[in-house]
């Protein structure tokens, strides 16, 4: 069996977001970018498919710009078979990257695809389910723990209250949330050697996929500032405050 | 207009969410129609029919809508989709797991979990963990909206009640199988709704010290219990409790972050609390910079005193 993984560059989770002046989005420049941090788990839980016997080859796609080629690296050092970049310079939305990997899929054919349960840029959480609408397959997300056998995947969800468990009859997707796995640390060696493994690159076209925005992004603006408040002293202090502040 | 609100229920009674939704989808101007879709759920729909601004209750009661599977109910909002502008359901877990489907069967960009309607097809959303406000328009036939709870107030329970229609669910071979669940029960508030919320990070070292600390407190003032990342990561709390950019988004009227050094990823999930008290020893810790009140100090010494002089 074959997993599909589809993986994001995004602002490194420990780099701070800021608003271009001119309002027309964030400031990429000169800020680390990395492997979203759910996709990561995602490339981890297949890997240890694969490590298990379960799965013959794990591999990893991603759709943007030439450098988006170093989430594919990332997917590869933890130990993806081999990449595919659909290299684009348009803002690619949920719906069509969604329609991308539709095709990806009817072509490579996995038994499962792992994708990660939102991108911490857009935070949209969306392209997994719009995946599973467009093939058709059923979709398990939050995963928090997934048991894989030929026919199956019996998934664990994080839902709202505790945990959900599901059965899908393969193919199946899986979106997954921070519990699933702890992602290992490639180690050198296996970073050197993702080097060498194969990335092909495609266009949306070859794929016949339009991926003109449907949405318009008309600004964007900095949050609401919040200003620091004052330090009380002691226990007494803060409970009078907050009873003046009538949030007692 | 019209617009369809998916109710988010556990068949008995309404989530708070789905009446926060409600407000962002009367605001879109058009008439408003909730469709409650599981089983053995007339009683949502009931809650449903009483919410103000509610002109109709579709209600969906088959087997196969139960434990709100994503597949099913997509299908049976697609199905309706064909008599209404827009289709909106609360950023909840089910809102969020079953309306992206629903957006793509429709071959509809969503817009995700949007804190202001500008206009019947342009709203506010937070990206990059709260850090900039997106302005979007939408230039598709029909929008497909997800909203965040803490940016809209609940509608209130109006004086009539909105009729009910039985509508069918749609039969489909969907792969997708219930096996089991496993729900907290608490006699505490539920985090997404709570006016106090009493948060622990990482700084309480141990379940049973976040317990011993957090549980009283939260207790003693009525409060839902919040968690950080750290916190849930280390098994001190668990997940359901994680508020940030991608667990809970939360709003209350007061936050107390105890022992919580305040990561961007942390405040994204609460920084539009209205008064937040910070306790950290660290006195140059980031929450202190969105802090109302914030106290330098011991958790484990400063939470008693809270609680003494609380009495």
């Amino acid at each position: 069996m074959k997993i599909l993984v589809p993986v994001k560059l995004v602002i490194d989770s420990n780099a701070k977001a800021r608003v271009k002046p001119d309002q027309s989005g964030v400031d990429l420049a000169n800020v680390k970018l990395s492997i979203n941090p759910f996709d990561e788990i995602s490339v981890e839980e297949a890997v240890r498919l694969k490590e298990a016997g379960k799965v013959s080859e794990v591999v990893a796609v991603t759709i943007g710009v030439a450098k988006a080629q170093d989430a594919l690296r990332a997917a590869l050092a933890i130990g993806a078979d081999r990449g595919i970049l659909i290299q684009t310079d348009e803002m690619v939305e949920p719906l069509a990257i969604a329609k991308l990997l539709a095709k990806v899929a009817e072509a490579e054919q996995p038994g499962v695809v792992i994708l990660g349960k939102q991108a911490i840029d857009d935070d949209s959480n969306q392209t997994g389910q719009m995946l599973g609408a467009l093939l058709g397959w059923p979709q398990a997300t939050f995963a928090s723990k997934v048991d894989l056998s030929a026919e199956a995947v019996e998934v664990t969800r994080e839902v709202d209250g505790g945990h959900q468990t599901l059965k899908l009859t393969l193919p199946a997707i899986v979106t997954t949330d921070l519990r699933l796995n702890e992602p290992r640390y490639p180690s050198l060696p296996n970073i050197m050697k993702a080097k060498k493994k194969p990335i092909e690159t495609k266009a949306p076209a070859d794929y016949g996929v339009d991926v003109t925005p449907r949405l318009k992004l008309l600004k964007v603006g900095e949050p609401p500032a919040r200003s620091a408040g004052i330090k009380v002293k002691t226990a007494g202090e803060l409970v009078e405050k907050l009873k003046s502040a009538g949030a007692l | 207009m019209t617009t369809l609100l998916i109710a988010d229920h556990n068949n008995t009674s309404l989530a708070d969410a789905t009446s926060r939704a409600l407000t962002a989808a009367l605001q879109l101007g058009g008439d408003v129609h909730v469709l409650v879709a599981g089983a053995n759920d007339r009683a949502a729909a009931d809650a449903a029919a009483k919410l103000d601004g509610v002109k109709k209750v579709l209600l969906a009661d088959d087997p196969a809508l139960d434990h709100q599977l994503a597949e099913p109910i997509a299908a049976l909002v697609v199905s309706l989709a064909g008599d209404y502008d827009a289709i909106v359901a609360p950023a909840t877990g089910n809102g969020k797991n079953i309306l992206p489907r629903v957006a793509a069967l429709l071959d509809v960009a969503q817009v995700s979990e949007i804190t202001k309607v500008i206009s019947s097809d342009t709203f506010e959303r937070p990206i990059y963990a709260g850090n900039a406000i997106a302005e979007v328009r939408s230039t598709d036939r029909k929008t497909v909206l997800t909203v965040r709870g803490s940016a809209f107030a609940p509608a209130p329970q109006g004086a009539a009640t909105a009729p009910i229609e039985p509508v069918a669910a749609v039969a489909g071979d969907y792969r997708s199988f219930f096996v089991g669940e496993a729900l907290a029960s608490s006699d505490r508030p539920e985090l997404t709704s709570a006016k106090v919320i009493v948060s622990g990070g990482r700084a309480l070292g141990s379940a049973a010290k976040f317990n011993e600390v957090i549980l009283p407190l939260a207790d003693r003032l009525g409060a839902a219990v919040g968690a950080s990342r750290a916190a849930v990561d280390a098994g001190y709390a668990p997940n359901d409790d994680q508020v940030g950019q991608t667990g809970k988004i939360v709003a209350p009227d007061l936050y107390i972050a105890l022992g919580i050094s305040g990561a961007i990823q942390h405040l994204a999930g609460m920084k539009n609390s209205k008064i937040i008290v910070a306790v950290n020893k660290d006195e140059d810790a980031p929450i202190f910079q969105v802090a109302d009140y914030g106290i330098v100090g011991d958790l484990f010494q400063v939470v008693p005193e809270i609680e003494k002089a609380l009495n």
